[in-house]
């Protein structure tokens, strides 16, 4: 039976090339399956299609947990598939050490990426020994506070401004039947949550001494101290949530269900998707209000290296298509990213886009925690975070020691 | 021939063994008691119990197809335990035909073929080797045996995640990796502790004179297996059979991990389904799909059930 | 039969058997390759600081301190035990107690048959998905209790960090129990007839039959039926993952799932393999003696 399909997947390889000139099917897997996300992979799939060649998806839901070992086994498996998505920063790293990842350098020159790419710290996580391994296709901010307008409204209070005033409207709004704030089961909600509260109240320096520097005191002092306070408040107004997926979370926001939600950019596809518009229907706040900073992560595409010829061909058509601006522009606003490179037109930006647009601008950015720590430091802050967002007995004070003490041993 | 010596000194004890042989060829059904009036006590007792158990298995498949069958509106509203207002068979349709993952919105259908292509000859593989296994392990023993055995009980313990890693170097390097044949070994490799435990236990739990004396008429290890032991062992099969079509039909993990697109099985389709929300989740849907995907195990056990307890019957027959 | 095909030492002993050691070759390299070798090979690289590959940089013990240090794992293996106990005993209770029900000459044993094993024809993800959905306390069971008027009636399982396990447990001895009694349902009528007469004649009360009698003789069909409900216990990932993903917060934890998180969430092989490695010690203890002696060490027969 393997023998004959074996023949069979022979017999097309061989057939293909002389039917179609230079036109090779691809298979890209990524683990985009949301409304949102679904609908912004769409435009990547219209555009590679466009150029002769073929994308043929390989969605695997679940988030990047379920997606990422069936990557990394095929890659080392020996049995590639064409382009995956990671998030970028360090999750690919050791494929590319182990010469398993293909340089993208030549494409990358040829199409100026140095100079398009805003910003530079972008091509910087897709650098390794000076060569390129990864296209950047989004800008993903995680500093976002999304409010329903409607449950304010409900509520009988001004829709507040920044984080203070969200927490003095929380009691109105559970009297109202209200969940203040939404925070969803899965580890890395209440892990991002935490993040996004220590920008906004310790600030952009304490956070790069923290998670740049790895620095145990600054974790250990006063100023996180204050964010392990905001976080306690975070942990009382997110009781009673029970859902587990982020954009059930979100879902409550768009129903007025819950007050608010604590969430990154890509929160903005689901609002769009149900026809929210920002500023009627909806509220957000970068860096809560507080202090307007947002982060550089975001999704890159690596290609694995291949032996078939037509493919690797087609990589690059990939690759290139991927940063293409109509391209850019056409994914980010389905998905509710910011673009990769600078020099797009964005006029159908919505509000919420706009601000995170001027912010990026003004230079108020700080680097991702995907880029800067390893993912293993990140999954014992999602372990120590979920536990204490569902935990009510264990005390900020107690939280930070063990903080402290993942920052020390963090790499 | 020290065989002939040894059977003989045995041939003497078999008069009583052959009549426990027959005694088991007559009874054909359940045993226990025989059951008194209709409406004692004791009647009562039983059918309350059963029943009892009974709805609490029942329970989830219930509500399961209520729920499949409501609009997201009702469901919204409602009891989950309430029947529907309006029926509706697209969250059916939808499941099969058009839910989406990504950019592939044929549903479960896409999965459907390639799961029958995986769990048929997984299934039938798995069976052979583990039932030939039993059967040396329980009457063709030979010097080691126990000590391979005894690992592979361990090995049932081993969570299987641990082992992707070495497999997937294992399947490289015997240059399977991505292909049906791979997944098949990969099947047949974590079946064979349980199977190969179940079919050890029962060919040593039959009649050892029956392949005495066919060992005195000069028949082989095959032809014993094939001639005696194989007719006599339906129920075991069956068991077998029930325990690998489920557990290669259900699997998720192996099937993406170690094959390619165009051979994923029906579970990735229904992982897609049920954990990728588009904005609310969609119970009916979930519950559609679900149904859809346990269709084949559960006919399966519908069929077979049957055969279960025939099959002992039968079995002790023919013996 | 074991005795009559031993060799004693005559020269063609290698070939005594033959067809049936090569009828083992599978189950051989089974064993040895991947399983005794896929563990060596995970024990090895326990003891490296292996990142998203498998790469021999030794670090000692360092992975199993930090290991034994992590809240996640003390509350995994708290959970495992509390879990593996309750889910062994009732599992066998449970599925034999329904066994014996079944093996009264009953009506309609066909169809209650069915009803108890359809559960298992499910996967995790489907049985976690549906009792995640019962026990939801805002639609589920509690909802519908308190809408007859027990207003105050709790029943959350999931969203209650001290009881989530038992929410699980639910789900697991649903799925299971239907195939524990059909084991059990064939070890009883593998018994004989004659047991039961000769008993009736003794006039012996039935429980004490079973006690003293039947389930001695079950032994075989007990051990399969332990194997393979300890061997899911120890694996149980799939049902935590559709229920809870572990939550609340990390309350319902397992070891299965710290290794799986450790191993490709966390890009960190070591931290998983050590995990696994604890997982496969303590199994090895209990079982590799216990199963020596039960199928090896010149006993004949189970």
């Amino acid at each position: 039976m393997n023998l004959r399909s074996f023949a069979a997947a022979l017999a097309v390889t061989v057939v293909l090339p002389l039917g179609a000139a230079s036109a090779a099917d691809l298979e890209v897997t990524h683990w985009w399956t949301s409304g949102g996300e679904a609908a912004a992979v769409a435009e990547l799939a219209k555009a590679f299609d466009a150029t002769g060649n073929h994308w043929v998806d390989g969605a695997i839901a679940g988030s990047g947990s379920t997606a990422r070992p069936i990557m990394v086994s095929r890659i080392t498996g020996g049995d590639p598939m064409a382009a995956t998505q990671f998030n970028h920063g360090r999750q690919a790293e050791e494929l590319v050490e182990a010469g398993l990842m293909r340089d993208l350098t030549d494409v990358a020159t040829k199409e100026k990426w140095k100079e398009i790419i805003k910003p530079a710290s972008l091509l910087d996580s897709c650098t390794i020994d000076g060569k390129i391994y990864c296209a950047p296709v989004n800008i993903h901010s995680w500093q976002w506070l999304w409010l329903s307008n409607a449950a304010f409204k409900q509520a009988g209070v001004d829709v507040p401004k920044n984080w203070d005033e969200f927490v003095a409207a929380a009691p109105a709004l559970e009297k109202a039947g209200i969940v203040p704030l939404a925070v969803g089961g899965q580890p890395w909600q209440a892990a991002g949550a935490f993040d996004v509260l220590m920008v906004a109240i310790a600030g952009k320096d304490t956070f790069q001494k923290v998670f740049g520097d790895k620095d145990e005191e600054a974790a250990a002092g006063p100023e996180i101290a204050k964010v392990f306070k905001a976080a306690d408040d975070a942990r009382r107004m997110s009781k009673g949530t029970n859902v587990q997926d982020w954009n059930q979370a979100t879902n409550m926001v768009i129903t007025g269900k819950a007050g608010g939600q604590i969430m990154g950019d890509w929160a903005q596809g689901e609002f769009q998707l149900a026809g929210q518009k920002a500023g009627t229907d909806y509220t957000c706040l970068p860096g809560l209000g507080v202090n307007e900073v947002i982060s550089t992560g975001g999704d890159a595409f690596y290609f694995p290296l291949l032996k078939d010829e037509e493919k690797s061909k087609a990589q690059e058509a990939l690759a290139s298509t991927l940063l293409n601006p109509a391209t850019q522009v056409a994914f980010n606003l389905k998905k509710g990213s910011l673009p990769v490179r600078g020099d797009v037109d964005l006029a159908a930006a919505n509000d919420c886009m706009k601000k995170g647009l001027d912010i990026l601008a003004k230079g108020n950015v700080i680097q991702g925690t995907d880029q800067l720590l390893s993912a293993d430091s990140q999954k014992q802050k999602e372990d120590l975070f979920s536990e204490f967002f569902a935990n009510p007995s264990m005390t900020p004070e107690d939280a930070q020691k063990r903080f402290a003490d993942i920052i020390a041993s963090a790499d | 021939m020290p065989e002939i010596v040894a059977f003989n000194t045995i041939a003497a004890g078999i008069e009583p063994e052959v009549e426990k042989v027959q005694a088991r060829a007559t009874q054909v059904g359940p045993r226990g008691r025989k059951p008194r009036r209709a409406l004692s006590g004791r009647n009562i007792m039983i059918y309350g119990t059963l029943i009892v158990v009974a709805l609490y298995y029942l329970l989830p498949l219930y509500v399961m197809v209520m729920t499949s069958l409501k609009g997201m509106p009702e469901i919204r509203l409602g009891n989950i335990f309430a029947p529907p207002l309006e029926i509706t068979f697209e969250p059916w349709v939808k499941a099969w035909s058009s839910a989406c993952t990504g950019l592939n919105c044929d549903g479960l259908s896409r999965g459907f073929w390639n799961s029958v292509r995986i769990t048929v000859p997984s299934t039938i593989v798995s069976i052979a080797i583990a039932s030939v296994n039993g059967y040396a392990l329980a009457n063709w023993r030979f010097k080691g045996a126990d000590l391979f055995f005894t690992i592979l009980i361990v090995g049932a313990f081993i969570p299987y995640q641990v082992m992707i890693y070495p497999i997937v170097i294992v399947l490289r390097e015997l240059g399977v990796y991505g292909s049906l044949t791979g997944l098949i070994i990969v099947h047949t490799i974590f079946g064979m502790p349980i199977l190969t435990l179940l079919f050890r236990n029962y060919f040593a739990g039959l009649p050892e004179e029956l392949f005495k004396a066919a060992r005195v008429d000069g028949a082989g290890f095959w032809t014993i297996y094939f001639r005696i032991m194989l007719p006599m062992s339906m129920p075991i099969f069956v068991v077998a059979m029930i325990l690998q079509v489920t557990g290669i039909w259900n699997d998720f993990l192996f099937g993406v991990v170690f094959t390619r697109p165009e051979y994923y099985p029906m579970t990735v389709q229904l992982n897609n389904i049920v954990n990728s929300v588009q904005g609310v989740k969609e119970y009916n849907v979930n519950m559609a799909a679900t149904i859809l995907t346990g269709a084949v195990p559960l006919i399966v056990y519908f069929v077979s059930g049957r055969l279960f307890v025939r099959g002992i019957a039968a079995g002790a027959v023919k013996g | 039969m074991a005795g009559h095909t031993r060799g004693s030492g005559r020269p063609n002993q290698w070939l005594r058997n033959l067809n049936a050691k090569l009828a083992s070759i599978p189950m051989i390299l089974t064993a040895v390759v991947i399983f005794l070798g896929g563990t060596v090979w995970t024990v090895v690289y326990s003891f490296t600081n292996s990142r998203l590959l498998p790469r021999l940089s030794f670090v000692g013990l360092d992975q199993y301190e930090r290991l034994w240090a992590a809240p996640r794992w003390l509350i995994s293996v708290q959970n495992l035990v509390i879990y593996g106990f309750f889910s062994l005993i009732f599992s066998l209770a449970i599925g034999f107690l329904l066994a014996a029900l079944m093996d009264q000459k009953i009506r309609f044993e066909n169809t209650f048959r069915t009803i108890m094993l359809y559960p298992f024809a499910l996967s995790f993800i489907v049985t976690g998905l549906v009792w995640q959905w019962l026990l939801n306390p805002e639609y589920g069971i509690q909802s519908v209790v308190r809408s007859l008027g027990w207003t105050s009636f709790a029943f959350d399982p999931l969203y209650n960090s001290n009881i989530v396990i038992y929410g699980i447990l639910i789900a697991a001895l649903w799925q299971g129990t239907g195939l524990v009694m059909c084991l059990m349902l064939a070890g009883l009528r593998g018994i004989d007839e004659d047991i039961w007469k000769a008993t009736r004649v003794d006039g012996i009360p039935m429980w004490k039959t079973y006690l003293l009698v039947i389930i001695p003789m079950m032994r075989g069909v007990f051990i399969t039926t332990l194997v393979i409900i300890a061997s899911g216990i120890v694996k149980v990932y799939d049902l935590v993952v559709a229920q809870t993903s572990g939550g609340p917060g990390i309350a319902s934890e397992v070891p299965a799932k710290y290794v799986y998180d450790y191993m490709f969430q966390a890009q960190n092989l070591g931290q998983g393999f050590a995990a696994s490695t604890m997982m496969l010690v303590t199994v090895a203890i209990i079982i590799v003696p216990w199963a020596y002696l039960e199928f090896g060490g010149g006993r004949k027969r189970a």
